[in-house]
């Protein structure tokens, strides 16, 4: 299947280019280090090796050691440091090996990266980027293949995105390096080598906006990371069966933008939210919360979460039950229809 | 003056070593506790008794005004110290963090530093605040609750008190290695970085971190370890089975135990290290050996866990009183100099008291300022929800 209809206007054949998402990455993070010699690139094995996903593959080559660094391993003092070399006037890109990983930096990310500038009532920005492969999928061992988004959602001071399909990836990373907050960047990591068409040349979609992928009647699907192609999978085999999903790619998770959700729902009345994360004290939740605050007259069932379960993520064996497929997605769309 | 391989060789017998037998508890307090009477390892330059002694690698030379200058900043910070527990109990502030005792150990390191230097405190660091540039109107903002952090860290190279133990260290590792990236190292005009933390903060995961990544990416770092024997109510025998200052061979880097107490001992080592780092030998850990007089804060009560004769012992190692002692007994000052320091210390004082009882409280819409450097339409609606909410009630107050 194509990816999801991410085509930007005025392509031309001369300037598109196949990608795929590790691709979009690194063209990204090579286009902002060529732009500005500020941006640093630090994380563990992201410089010999170009990254265990090869995202930063090349890039040591050719901005040399002091701009790729390869970084002792320890993720506290990856972000600590990037603190520090933020308050010099850098802006570094972290990149954390594994959603699983990044909870021995969890305190530099709350207690500095989030509230330094608050702390300093704005004198001090801290225009980090931290790279965040996630999600599952991939048949991994325990710590690989988590969806930790909501403990940074829930924390002032950062913002938190998730990309879904190269093209995006390329568009995205590059928004968040020049943004002068702290960004959390969730890279869909068993997505990494589906491929797009990028024409560089086109003007992006901004970054802090969701985006309506698919037009519908019957019910909404908000979904974010990874499993933006499962939902879609979904949209086109409830087609056949006469069920037209509305399909929107969140694409940032803090500040949530929900006003498109909000304008579908009050159309077609019904809201499935799908996540990878735990479903309980999740983005899937607050956005639960938000939409029965903003469309309750127009809702005619209550909006379902289809999530990964309460559990710590399970053995190999045993995610393919434990991640939301499509199956899930239209069993979920039916017990919406008929609530 | 000496060169890092020094400090990685093997150590001379009879250090207290880490070492696979266990050591007994007497061996762990003798190490940790080998005060400023002896220990050949400690730096001094100033005994408690107000004598100038030399030391064969770490002495300075320093003018009777640069002497008077350093007996100065320490009364006047002590002076505001004290101002600062008084207006706490006094109910004018939320909390005060006391650094008396640490006078010394915090004016000789401040003072080593140059305008380009950047420093990275804890939540004590008052008297580094003061060499800085920045007085104790900036400081109360915090403690009476008005603000996080009131002084702009870029304009005073003076990073935001850190509350969190240790975390500082590794902001302050990444700041140092940015100095190194610029090319600011490599000779005495060089640009070098001092941080600032307790005995306590040794035992963070941060501290080992901030050391490997100092060392490994040659940061021009100084780790200035204010070890006043106490954090909170947890003595350093809880902390480590090794002098502090011994750690910094385990990482390849110098160690030195100064006496924290002894501003010119503390000056001249840290003024050594900082060139160190300058000139691409850094990074260095300094212990400088001290002790908390007071409460670790407002809020504690030091009573319950130690005893007042300990207290007793180290006031006569009082850091102001030397330096008073060796002053008058070389002709350096007279009673008029003292008398003019004391008067001049009250009337700032005074002033600070003035300033923080009129400090009015911030505006409610402070609460959501400057969590983002760009807009947040999210956090901007809730905002203004409750902006709403406040001016709904008489007269918009509550």
């Amino acid at each position: 299947m194509a990816t999801p209809t991410i085509d930007r206007q005025s392509s031309t054949e001369s300037t598109t280019q196949t990608i795929s998402l590790v691709k979009g990455l690194n063209l990204a993070l090579r286009t902002c280090m060529e732009r500005d010699p500020k941006v640093l690139v630090m994380g563990e094995d992201v410089g010999k090796l170009g990254g265990v996903f090869r995202v930063t593959d090349g890039l040591q080559k050719d901005f040399g050691e002091q701009r790729v660094l390869d970084t002792p391993l320890a993720e506290a003092g990856i972000i600590g440091t990037a603190i520090g070399l933020a308050v010099r006037g850098y802006r570094p890109v972290c990149e954390i090996q594994f959603d699983g990983f990044i909870f021995p930096g969890f305190d530099q990310i709350v207690s500095q990266l989030a509230k330094l500038h608050y702390r300093t009532q704005g004198r001090v920005k801290l225009p980090i980027v931290v790279r965040v492969p996630f999600g599952g999928g991939i048949g991994a061992v325990e710590h690989h293949s988590e969806s930790p988004e909501s403990y940074f959602a829930h924390t002032a001071g950062l913002r938190v995105v998730a990309c879904s399909n190269p093209v995006d990836g390329y568009w995205m990373l590059q928004q968040a390096i020049e943004c002068d907050d702290p960004v959390l960047f969730f890279e869909p990591k068993r997505r990494y080598h589906e491929k797009a068409q990028l024409d560089p040349t086109a003007k992006p979609y901004p970054l802090f906006k969701s985006r309506v992928l698919r037009n519908g009647t019957t019910a909404t699907v908000a979904t974010y990371g990874p499993m933006v192609r499962t939902c879609m999978d979904a949209a086109i085999a409830g087609a056949e069966d006469g069920v037209d999903l509305e399909l929107i790619d969140l694409r940032t998770l803090s500040p949530l933008d929900l006003g498109p959700v909000y304008e579908s729902v009050r159309r077609t009345g019904r809201l499935i939210v799908v996540s990878e994360a735990p479903s309980e004290s999740s983005i899937a939740s607050e956005i639960a919360a938000r939409v029965q605050q903003e469309c309750f007259y127009s809702l005619e069932a209550p909006v379902l979460r289809v999530t990964g379960f309460d559990t710590p993520y399970p053995p190999a064996k045993l995610e393919e039950g434990y991640l939301p497929d499509l199956d899930r997605v239209l069993d979920a769309v039916d017990r919406s229809l008929a609530w | 003056m000496s060169s890092p391989e020094r400090w990685t060789q093997p150590q001379p017998d009879g250090t207290v070593a880490a070492t696979a037998a266990k050591p007994s508890a007497e061996q762990v307090i003798a190490g940790l506790r080998a005060t400023s009477e002896g220990g050949s390892e400690l730096v001094q330059l100033l005994t408690p008794e107000g004598e100038r002694v030399s030391h064969p690698e770490f002495d300075i030379d320093l003018t009777a005004e640069e002497l008077r200058g350093l007996y100065r900043d320490m009364v006047l910070i002590r002076r505001i110290d004290r101002e600062g527990k008084a207006l706490q109990r006094q109910g004018q502030l939320g909390l005060w963090a006391p650094l008396l005792g640490q006078e010394a150990a915090q004016i000789g390191a401040g003072r080593a530093l140059r305008p380009t230097d950047m420093a990275f405190p804890g939540y004590r660091e008052h008297g580094v605040a003061w060499c800085r540039g920045i007085g104790p109107k900036e400081i109360l903002g915090m403690w009476r609750g008005i603000d996080h952090g009131s002084w702009d860290p870029m304009k005073y190279r003076f990073h935001p008190y850190t509350i969190v133990i240790c975390n500082q260290c590794l902001n302050a590792a990444g700041y140092a290695m940015g100095q190194r990236f610029d090319g600011k190292v490599g000779d005495s005009d060089g640009e070098a970085t001092m941080c600032f933390f307790g005995d306590g903060a040794t035992s963070q995961g941060d501290m080992h971190e901030a050391f490997v990544w100092a060392s490994v990416y040659d940061a021009p770092l100084v780790f200035f370890c204010q070890n006043n024997q106490w954090a909170i109510s947890e003595p350093t025998e809880r902390q480590s089975r090794l002098p502090f200052y011994q750690r910094a061979r385990g990482y390849g880097f110098p160690g030195i135990r100064v006496d924290g107490n002894d501003v010119i001992a503390t000056l001249a080592v840290s003024r050594w290290a900082l060139d160190e780092c300058r000139t691409g030998n850094g990074p260095v850990l300094i212990e400088a050996f001290t002790y908390r007089m007071d409460a670790h804060t407002t809020s504690d009560d030091a009573s319950r866990y130690r005893l007042s004769t300990e207290l007793e012992e180290w006031k006569l190692k009082d850091p102001i009183e030397r330096v008073r002692v060796h002053l008058a007994r070389t002709g350096m000052a007279d009673s008029d100099f003292f008398e003019s320091i004391q008067a001049e210390a009250d009337v700032m004082a005074a002033d600070m008291r003035d300033y923080c009882m009129n400090l009015p409280d911030p505006p409610a819409e402070r609460i959501f300022s400057n969590v983002y450097a760009e807009p947040n339409p999210v956090l901007d609606a809730q905002r203004d929800e409750y902006l709403s909410y406040v001016s709904g009630f008489a007269g918009g107050d509550h």
